[in-house]
């Protein structure tokens, strides 16, 4: 395509000046400028990797990585966490019988007491989130099965959720709020803690149900229809519930009208979908004690009040709490820590072997550079 | 290949301004039609175009006739406004990559298999076709500017209305219309020239907008117009024009035109101003447009770009079917894997209930995979291959060492999708003439009559401008390469078979110094180097001349030889179609002046004086002058002189023709071959100038100032001769040429006839008055050789083939006295041939053979053709880079060994393989003889290669299929391989033979039309511009002015574009496998089920926006090694030619260290937040951001040089990404579900755990290549490494360790370590230093030389 410009060129290049007045100086000098960028000549910086050339490398990686991996390795171990299955597989468990009866359809509540013991004190605020295993929560028509219009007060997509919604869309003639798959299985188990007194006595423990979603998802993606959160029944009025909720989306928590409709924050919570089938979802958080004198929560023996309405034993999934503070860098997880120290000594013990092949190579290199 | 012939004959005679000499008044011989002409175009329609003035009285007949006719507005745009869009999109759907591009769209439309939203699968298609449209449209449009200037151009046309002549656009100009065109205008449109103001009905053209070529053309208006010059208006025009229909046929234009008399006047060539030329010398003409617009013969050879298919793009095809089988595999395993799991799931809260069996959920899978890993076949790549080979080619074109100041040309790039075959070239296949040599000729030596004149003085010239040059280049091991091209004189080499070691041909040599080839300057104009102009004079034959106007002269002692010597000169002056101007006012051309009232003395008086001493015939007459003249005496005794030439030939018998030992089927050297007829009529001298015609009037510039512009250079190099002699011509006109003779002033010669040049007959004559001279590379039609003819006959025979030994072109002189009812006889029918629309070709070619006989030979003339500069060194240079050098030529063996001597293809320690023989049976076991003998030599120490020297009888038979596996294997073995008297066709046969049995990398360069067919088929076609028309420039894929500049095409940007494209192309499939395979490796966490964790509009744009423009810097810019270290290593080209920066192998390690570096970008993320509250797309931020961190940070491992545009691009890239991203999280609400990215990134890029995961995955994908790198070039390092590794010292070490390496690899070479055995020449190359070099180089060359 371009060859073609070059021919009409060649064929008038000469025209323009030549028909003003003629003859052979008027030829356009087709000489190339002479400048570095044209001639390629450009200053540049040529790395050759050779052994001399990255062995510091490999010795500061190693130097940075090997303390970053101590101190994450130390954060992650000073990070105290507790993980209770209640699922109730086993015949033992005292979920078992509530998770043989449940079904979706039944509208009687289970409830059971799980009891465990905390061997340390946790101390600064704990974070209490229920874990599910094998749910697919990435599965990809899963996460397609919502309509974040709607979610963000849309009147017309709460009327008429969006197609990929399908098919908890609508039901009885009336479209559902909020649509969708995810929306439909809401977690809906309640998890209460008590903990039980060296002489016996239950005590509840205060567990915070605000300030666990982002606070973006909270304030700008979701919100209800015209912003009205006092009264919600009139907002969504000709809408239906999900299929597989027992109360309709207003009546989620109708103690806080900042707490209620699609800003509910459990709900919002579990719209954002977990990446791994494995995950866990933040429910509560117990706020560390005013006096900092006794830790949030103390050594001792503890009661898990379940209220057991979420079904998992059909896709063999699992259900667990999990109590956990957290540091700078999260919850705990050796990994990272492990990683760092790792990589690093991997890379220190390289450049090691690097100095020896440059002792040995690299002084011929720099000297008679032929090896023939 | 006889069309080629034929147009290159054809284009000789477009030049020729042989302007018709006849008269081509139908003859009596043609019956002259009577029948009506328009019943007579009705008759012809479909084969031929009627024309007839537009204005004139014809009105009806105009209409109909012009119908079909094009107007003279062109349109070089594909597209117009309207049509643009759906055009081009149906031009960009016929690529395959599209087309998939537009499957993957469709594939979304499905709902079962969406994957994304359908908006942002078509975003790369949009994309892609949106910037190939822009593209088109920026280039349509340009091409609509230009279409536009030139459709806007104003010329002088006869507007019928207002009855004179207005200015019009050139787009409203009509076939038919009258244009008036002035000095220096351009021509709009094909026109038939009508009226001329110049005297002779003459005009001058420049075809350099056509051809490039600067010499001025002739143009002859229509031969005996009933109207002239005022009269000449379109209302009086009555005649009509019958012509071909339009055709791309420069060189030919037939045609008659009917006048109202009937009488018809044949059309030619040289009747017709063909568009875009310019009008020189001549103040108006006026014309008759007959062609237009497109049909024009300009417009007609104006051919699109060529496209081939590189050999990196075929290795490329295979390894994108790789990636399909890829992809498909991993779709495969998603699906299978969706199935099963699906199957194990039930009644789960987060499955969609619906009544799809698992299988089919897995085939829908399957779909819905190829459109998420659709990245991994990578369709932008061709885009991107696409502007990368654009910006190599920018960077080509702009090379300031490709310039050619004197030409004011660069390099042109016809081919755009090549570039980097240039840097696998392996064979080379090379035309002589005009390719190694300049085609720009020097008079070196001559014989006349028999004896020779050396001009040993002329060739100590030659050497004082090769040193001079020398110097001027402080070249230093000039004499050592001028030793061994002396000492390789091979003489004795026309042995029918001979295997002979050059050691012992050294003594051979002649005493005087053979030119050894070296560059010589490069001259202002063409044909005015002093090198050219001034001959140094051989003093016997000076002496001799000067007999002539010595007052002791005697007429007794006016020997035969002087006659002899007289009519050579004569003939070397007048037998040419040089162009005579001035320097003072260039373009106007010398003409001969009016002879009106010259005292002319009657003819009988004239023919009496001769008489008187006792000629029994003259046939020329001494310009009459004055008698106060002083000369006068000399003059007649010139006279004398001249007439006695004429008198030995005896009367002319017819002779039987051909002289099968010399017969040529050669077909380079055809300049060389020219028959010059000097055709002197004792009645017609009519022409004499006046007697103070040696100082000339006013106007006339003095001889010494004259310029000579031929079309061929062998004339001028003749003309220049001959004025060193003091023949000089002076002048020329139409019908007469002025010669100045030594001691006689300017004499007026009136020309008949001028044969033009021919290739078949590969001659040309000139026919003036009533005596022929001839003028040929063989004495071939001058056959008396009773008595004295057959002395001379033999002794010049025996200088011919000595000057073809020297490697000189060679022509012989001859000529013939005609008896005039002889010549009349031969008119008629050359009138008749010349009239004829059909077979013209044929009866020219046989009515000039008529006239070519019983010739008498006079003499010949050695010409040097020199080589071009750096001939020697590029060829080395060449040689040393591993590529195999041929020499394919259609001159003479010893001619062509002389040069490859010369050129340094043949050394010194060479075996010379010559296989000459007449049948096959010979051949064949010929073959095998020296088969075995190569193979012998092979085990044996001491000789470093081998040349074979192939002639064309014998490579026709080693062409054949049984022998050519033979030959191959012979020639595979050979050093250099040298063809002679070989045809275009069997060039392009060797070529084709060569690249499809090999299977190897071959290049043809070539100038001449000769070499069209071999350019063609070579996988990368050369052309070199200048000399001989444009033929292979048009064919060619790049066009360069110098055979020098392949040097640096190859070794510098061929390597440089061949490794680059190479390493982006690798580096695509790197990035597009890295990135692809962490959505697979999600599949395993997501139930297979074609989830992605990325946010989908990042995932598109990853590979659109984000990491698409480092790659292609990459691809433009990186350079491994620096170009003067790539010119002084040529050894570095290999790398190329075994294909070493990408190999099957090399892809498959890049493809693991791809998976590799994507399950770490994965496994990393992966295991550090696995089990925490992470979701979906916090999951992917890190692994996106890791993910392009590696991706650009693998690039700078990659990359060579980097440069603040890298630093820019890259940096940028990284910049835009994380810009992008976060923008976008913050402002994306309810956008594109379901990844609605609010507050992602936002949220990521403020925890620390997000750098933690970035860095460490960051440093441990990269680590192995980083460490694969570094160790291989410790302990291993490649030689480009090596090369790379010097550019980094200062320049004195630089300098020591080049020497070193040279040395070594001679050294080890030497003791037979490296298995290439070709270059035993401890040297360092000639190259160009940069500045701080350049006196240590000269200081290890004198070390080493």
């Amino acid at each position: 395509m371009m060859a073609s410009n070059y021919n009409a060129k060649e064929e008038y290049g000469h025209q323009p000046g030549a028909t003003g007045h003629g003859g052979a100086g008027t030829m356009t000098n087709k000489k190339p400028d002479n400048t570095a960028f044209k001639q390629q000549r450009l200053p540049a910086w040529q790395p050759i990797l050779t052994a001399g050339a990255v062995l510091p490398a490999f010795f500061v990686i190693g130097l940075i990585f090997i303390p970053i991996g101590v101190g994450l390795f130390v954060t992650s171990n000073n990070i105290k966490e507790f993980a209770i299955d209640y699922t109730g597989v086993d015949m033992s468990s005292p979920c078992y019988n509530c998770s043989q009866s449940y079904s979706w359809n039944s509208t009687k509540s289970c409830t059971c007491s799980v009891p465990f013991a905390l061997d340390q004190p946790f101390e600064s605020n704990v974070f209490m989130y229920y874990g599910l295993s094998n749910f697919y929560q990435n599965h990809r028509r899963y996460v397609k099965s919502r309509d974040d219009s709607q979610l963000n007060g849309d009147k017309t997509s709460l009327q008429s959720p969006s197609k990929e919604c399908e098919p908890y869309r609508s039901s009885d003639n009336k479209p559902i709020a909020p649509c969708g798959a995810i929306a439909n299985s809401l977690f809906n188990d309640t998890l209460e803690l008590y903990y039980i007194d060296p002489n016996g006595s239950r005590t509840a423990i205060p567990l915070v149900k605000k300030g666990i979603a982002w606070w973006t998802d909270k304030h700008v993606k979701f919100r209800n229809p015209s912003g009205n959160n006092n009264n919600l029944t009139v907002v969504f009025q000709g809408t239906s519930k999900p299929v597989n909720w027992r109360k309709a989306v207003y009546e989620l928590d109708p103690s806080d009208s900042d707490n209620n409709g699609f800003i509910n924050e459990d709900f919002i919570v579990w719209m954002r979908t977990a990446a791994l089938p494995t995950f866990r979802k933040l429910y509560r958080i117990i706020q560390k004690k005013a006096n900092n004198l006794t830790p949030t929560l103390p050594r001792g023996e503890y009661i898990l009040e379940v209220t057991y309405n979420y079904p998992v034993r059909s896709f063999n999934g699992r259900k667990r709490m999990i109590l956990s503070t957290i540091s700078w860098m999260g919850g705990k997880n050796p990994f990272l820590g492990i990683a760092y120290i790792t990589v690093g000594s991997v890379c220190f013990c390289l450049g090691l072997v690097l100095l020896s092949i440059h002792y040995r190579y690299g002084k011929r290199n720099n000297s008679a550079e032929i090896s023939s | 290949m006889e069309r080629i012939h034929w147009v290159r004959h054809r284009w000789q005679q477009l030049v020729a301004t042989e302007s018709g000499r006849g008269r081509y008044s139908a003859p009596a011989a043609l019956p002259t039609k009577s029948s009506p002409v328009l019943h007579n175009t009705q008759q012809l329609t479909g084969k031929r175009r009627t024309v007839i003035a537009r204005h004139g009285p014809y009105q009806h007949e105009y209409h109909s006739i012009s119908k079909g006719c094009q107007g003279n507005g062109i349109r070089t745009t594909k597209y117009s406004l309207l049509s643009f869009i759906p055009m081009n999109l149906f031009q960009q759907f016929h690529r395959v990559a599209n087309l998939y591009f537009l499957f993957l769209v469709m594939l979304n439309w499905i709902p079962v298999v969406e994957a994304f939203q359908k908006e942002i699968t078509m975003i790369p298609l949009v994309v892609v076709l949106i910037v190939i449209a822009i593209k088109d449209a920026l280039e349509d449009y340009r091409r609509y500017r230009f279409d536009q200037k030139v459709n806007n151009n104003i010329a002088t046309v006869y507007s019928g209305k207002q009855q004179m002549y207005v200015d019009q656009c050139w787009q409203d100009v009509h076939v038919g219309d009258f244009v008036r065109l002035s000095c220096n205008e351009i021509i709009p449109a094909d026109m038939l020239l009508l009226y001329s103001s110049d005297p002779h009905g003459v005009c001058y053209i420049e075809t350099a907008n056509l051809d490039g070529e600067t010499n001025l053309k002739q143009r002859q208006v229509v031969r005996d117009l009933p109207q002239q010059g005022s009269e000449l208006t379109p209302e009086n025009f009555h005649s009509y024009i019958e012509c071909e229909n339009p055709n791309n046929d420069l060189s030919r234009f037939r045609g008659y035109m009917e006048y109202p008399s009937k009488a018809r006047v044949g059309l030619h060539n040289n009747n017709l101003l063909l568009r875009s030329c310019t009008i020189r010398n001549t103040e108006t003409v006026i014309g008759i447009v007959v062609y237009a617009g497109h049909e024009t013969k300009a417009m007609k050879n104006n051919s699109g770009p060529r496209y081939k298919r590189s050999k990196l793009e075929r290795r490329l095809n295979v390894d994108v079917l790789w990636s399909v089988v890829l992809l498909v595999i991993m779709c495969l395993t998603a699906a299978i894997g969706h199935g099963l799991w699906l199957r194990n799931q039930k009644e789960a809260s987060f499955l969609i209930p619906d009544t799809t069996s698992p299988a089919l959920s897995g085939f829908y899978l399957f779909w819905t995979m190829i459109i998420v890993l659709q990245v991994l076949i990578p369709i932008s790549l061709y885009v991107s291959i696409e502007i990368v080979k654009l910006g190599q080619i920018f960077f080509i074109q702009n090379d300031i060492d490709f310039y050619n100041e004197y030409l004011d040309s660069r390099i042109q790039c016809r081919a755009l999708n090549i570039t980097e075959d240039l840097g696998q070239i392996q064979y080379v296949f090379s035309d002589k003439t005009g390719t190694l040599t300049e085609n720009k000729m020097v008079f070196r030596r001559c014989t006349i009559a028999g004896v020779e004149y050396p001009h040993e003085e002329n060739a100590r010239r030659l050497e004082v401008y090769e040193q001079e040059e020398d110097e001027a280049k402080g070249r230093s091991h000039t004499l050592k390469s001028r030793a061994s091209a002396k000492s390789l004189s091979c003489k004795s080499l026309s042995c029918n078979r001979s295997s002979v070691s050059l050691h012992t041909l050294t003594g051979h040599s002649e005493g005087e110094g053979e030119e050894s080839p070296s560059p010589i300057l490069p001259r202002h104009s063409a044909f005015s180097s002093p090198m050219e102009k001034d001959v140094v004079p051989d003093p016997l034959l000076v002496q001799k001349l000067n007999c002539l106007s010595s007052p002791l002269f005697l007429l007794r002692d006016a020997s035969m030889e002087l006659t002899y010597i007289v009519d050579f000169f004569m003939a070397l002056a007048i037998c040419n179609t040089v162009v005579v101007s001035s320097p003072n006012q260039p373009r106007h051309v010398v003409q001969v002046p009016e002879v009106s009232c010259t005292p002319l003395k009657s003819l009988e008086d004239i023919k009496m004086l001769f008489q008187r001493f006792g000629l029994p015939r003259f046939s020329t007459l001494s310009p009459p002058h004055t008698t106060k003249s002083p000369r006068s005496f000399t003059r007649r005794l010139f006279a004398r002189g001249k007439a006695a030439s004429f008198t030995p030939s005896p009367s002319p018998t017819p002779t039987k023709r051909g002289q099968p030992h010399e017969e040529e089927g050669e077909h380079g050297s055809w300049k060389g071959e020219e028959d010059k007829m000097l055709h002197l009529n004792p009645g017609a001298w009519s022409g004499l100038e006046n007697s103070n015609g040696a100082q000339g009037p006013p106007g006339e510039p003095r001889a010494d100032e004259l310029i000579y512009e031929a079309e061929s250079p062998d004339e001028a190099a003749l003309v220049h001769m001959a004025r060193a002699y003091r023949c000089t011509l002076q002048g020329r006109s139409l019908e007469r040429l002025l010669v100045e003779l030594p001691g006689m002033g300017s004499m007026a010669v009136r020309l008949l006839h001028i044969l033009p040049f021919d290739s078949t007959r590969k001659r040309m004559s000139v026919g003036a008055d009533s005596v022929i001279m001839d003028l040929a590379e063989s004495p071939k039609g001058a056959e008396q050789s009773d008595g004295r003819q057959g002395h001379i006959r033999e002794q010049t025979q025996k200088h011919l083939d000595n000057y073809a030994r020297e490697g000189l072109r060679t022509l012989c002189i001859a000529k013939k006295v005609l008896e005039e009812e002889e010549y009349e006889v031969w008119l008629k029918r050359q009138a008749f041939a010349e009239t004829s629309i059909e077979n013209r070709e044929e009866l020219l070619l046989e009515s000039a053979q008529r006239l070519e006989t019983n010739l008498t030979l006079l003499g010949a003339t050695g010409i040097v053709d020199r080589l071009q500069e750096e001939v020697p060194e590029t060829i080395e240079a060449l040689q040393r880079a591993g590529v195999k050098v041929w020499v394919l030529t259609g001159d003479k063996q010893e001619t062509a060994i002389n040069i490859a001597c010369a050129c340094k293809l043949l050394r010194s320690t060479d075996q010379l393989l010559t296989a000459n023989c007449g049948s096959k049976e010979a051949c064949k076991a010929l073959l095998l003889e020296l088969r075995a003998e190569v193979e012998s030599g092979e085990a044996a120490e001491g000789t470093s290669g081998f040349t074979l020297v192939v002639d064309g009888r014998t490579l026709d038979f080693a062409l054949q299929e049984d022998l050519k596996g033979d030959f191959l294997e012979l020639s595979r073995r050979c050093r250099a391989v040298i063809c002679c008297r070989s045809t275009p066709l069997q060039k392009s046969q060797v070529v084709r033979l060569v690249r499809d049995q090999l299977r190897v990398m071959t290049l043809a360069i070539g100038d001449g039309a000769n070499d069209v067919s071999m350019i063609q088929v070579a996988d990368v076609g050369i052309g070199i511009s200048g000399q001989e028309g444009m033929q292979a420039v048009m064919s060619s894929d790049f066009a360069i002015s110098r055979f020098k500049h392949l040097r640096k095409l190859l070794l510098v940007h061929g390597h440089w574009c061949y490794t680059r494209l190479a390493n982006m192309i690798l580096y695509f499939f790197y990035k597009n496998v890295m990135y692809v395979n962490l959505l697979f490796w999600y599949q395993f966490f997501c139930g297979f089920s074609g989830s992605v964790m990325t946010n989908s509009w990042v995932l598109i744009f990853f590979n659109l926006l984000f990491t698409s423009a480092p790659p292609l810097l990459y691809g433009i810019l990186d350079k491994d090694v620096s170009a003067d270290t790539l010119i002084k290593l040529p050894e570095l080209y290999k790398s190329g030619q075994y294909s070493k920066a990408y190999l099957p192998s090399t892809f498959w390690l890049t493809m693991l260290d791809a998976l590799y570096q994507s399950l770490v970008c994965f496994f990393v993320p992966y295991l550090a937040y696995a089990g925490s509250d992470v979701d979906m797309l916090s999951f992917g931020s890190p692994i996106n951001a890791s993910a392009l961190l590696i991706i650009l940070l693998h690039q700078v491992i990659e990359s060579h040089t980097l440069t603040w545009l890298h630093a820019l691009v890259l940096v940028g890239s990284a910049l835009f990404y994380f810009s992008f991203t976060l923008v976008f999280s913050v402002v994306c609400v309810t956008c594109s579900p379901p990844t609605n990215p609010l507050g992602v990134d936002k949220l990521q890029m403020s925890q620390p755990l997000f750098y933690g995961v970035c860095a460490l995955t960051t440093v441990l994908a990269l680590l192995p290549r980083f460490l694969f790198h570094a160790l291989r070039n410790s302990i291993s390092p490649s030689d480009t490494l090596k090369a790379a590794l010097m550019d980094q010292f200062n320049p004195d070490d630089y300098c020591r360790k080049m020497q070193r390496w040279n040395q070594t690899q001679a050294q080890s070479k030497a003791r037979g370590l490296v298995i290439n055995v070709e270059d035993s020449d401890i040297k360092i190359p000639d190259f160009i230093l940069p500045k701080e070099l350049k006196e240590c180089s000269a200081a290890t060359g004198s070390v080493l030389s």
